[in-house]
C-alpha cells in the first residue's frame, strides 16, 4: 500500500449516505467488489466450458 | 456377493460388527464415485461454482498461516520480516474467505440450493458462515489494538445482554485467544468437512433451468472434468 501513497494507518473515512446510515469506504469497496464478482461469475464463460444447445 | 444386488459394490455384505456396519453404512452412502468423482454435471463448468472451493481454499491458507503465526509468538509475527509477511497472510486470506463465502452463498441463494433434499446441506452452510463470524470476531478482539478495544466493549454488551458475558467474556484476552486458536477454528472445520461430504452424497445443486437428464444425475452423461 505504501507504494501505491495508500496509508491505511488512520481510521477509515466514511460515507454517509444517510444521517441514519454510513458505510465505511473500505467496506464500501468490499461489497462493490463482491457484487463485481457475482456479476461476472455468472457472465463470462468458463474455461473448457460447453454451450448449451 | 450372496445378497442380493441392489447394494453398491463394497456394501453388499452382512455386517457382524460395528466397524462392518459402519463401512456398509459409508460405502452405501458415499461410495468412492460420489465422494472422489471424477467428473462433475456439465452445469458445474461455470464461474459461480467456484466460490465455494475458493473459500476452503481460503480457509486453508488462514488456517496454516494462523499455525504458523501463533507458533511464532506475539513479537515474532510483529518485528520479523517473515512474521509480518505471515500475519498480513493470515489477515488476507481470512478477508478473502468472507469474500469468496459470501459471493457462494449469493450464487447458491439465487439457485435455490436448498432443492433436492439439501436442506441440510444448506443448514450446514449456514452453520459454517456462523461459525466464521464467531471466529473472525474472535480475531478481531485478539489484536490489542484501540480498534479491537473498541470492538470488545461494544460486543461486552451484545453479550450481557443476550445472556452469555459470563462464560464468554470478550474483554478477557486470554479467553479470547483460546477460543480463536482452539474450539472455534475446530468447529469450523468439522462444519465445513460435513457440508463438502453432503455436497459430495447429494452431488452439486443443478441450476433452477437446468435440463431433466442432466438434473436428474450427478453422474449424468454430460459431464465436464472440472472441480466443483
Amino acid at each position: 500500500m505504501e507504494l501505491l501513497g495508500i496509508s491505511l494507518d488512520h481510521p477509515a473515512s466514511y460515507w454517509d449516505i444517510w444521517s441514519w446510515v454510513a458505510v465505511s469506504y473500505p467496506n464500501l469497496i468490499m461489497i462493490v467488489v463482491m457484487l463485481a464478482l457475482f456479476v461476472l461469475a455468472l457472465v463470462l464463460p468458463f474455461p473448457g466450458g460447453k454451450d448449451e444447445s | 456377493m450372496s445378497h442380493g444386488t441392489e447394494a453398491p459394490p463394497g456394501a453388499d455384505f452382512e455386517p457382524t460388527t460395528w466397524t462392518g456396519s459402519a463401512r456398509k453404512k459409508w460405502m452405501s452412502t458415499l461410495p468412492p464415485e460420489k465422494m472422489l468423482p471424477e467428473t462433475q454435471p456439465s452445469y458445474v463448468a461455470s464461474w459461480i461454482y467456484v466460490f465455494g472451493m475458493l473459500t476452503i481454499v481460503a480457509m486453508i491458507i488462514a488456517i496454516v498461516s494462523g499455525v504458523i503465526i501463533t507458533l511464532g509468538g506475539v513479537q515474532w509475527f510483529h518485528e520479523s520480516s517473515i512474521g509480518k509477511f505471515s500475519n498480513s497472510l493470515h489477515y488476507w486470506s481470512v478477508q478473502l474467505f468472507f469474500l469468496f463465502m459470501v459471493v457462494h452463498l449469493w450464487g447458491k441463494y439465487w439457485m435455490a440450493a436448498w432443492r433436492g433434499k439439501r436442506a441440510l446441506t444448506w443448514a450446514t452452510g449456514v452453520l459454517a458462515f456462523l461459525t466464521a463470524v464467531g471466529v473472525g470476531f474472535t480475531g478481531y478482539v485478539i489484536t490489542t489494538n484501540f480498534n479491537a478495544q473498541w470492538i470488545a466493549f461494544e460486543a461486552k454488551d451484545v453479550m450481557n445482554a443476550i445472556g452469555v458475558g459470563s462464560v464468554f467474556n470478550v474483554t478477557n484476552l486470554g479467553q479470547m485467544v483460546t477460543f480463536h486458536v482452539a474450539p472455534l477454528p475446530v468447529a469450523l472445520v468439522l462444519i465445513v468437512a460435513a457440508h463438502v461430504l453432503l455436497v459430495r452424497k447429494h452431488g452439486v445443486v443443478p441450476p433452477i433451468d437446468a435440463i431433466d437428464h442432466d438434473a436428474a444425475a450427478p453422474a449424468a452423461t454430460e459431464t465436464a472434468e472440472v472441480a466443483s
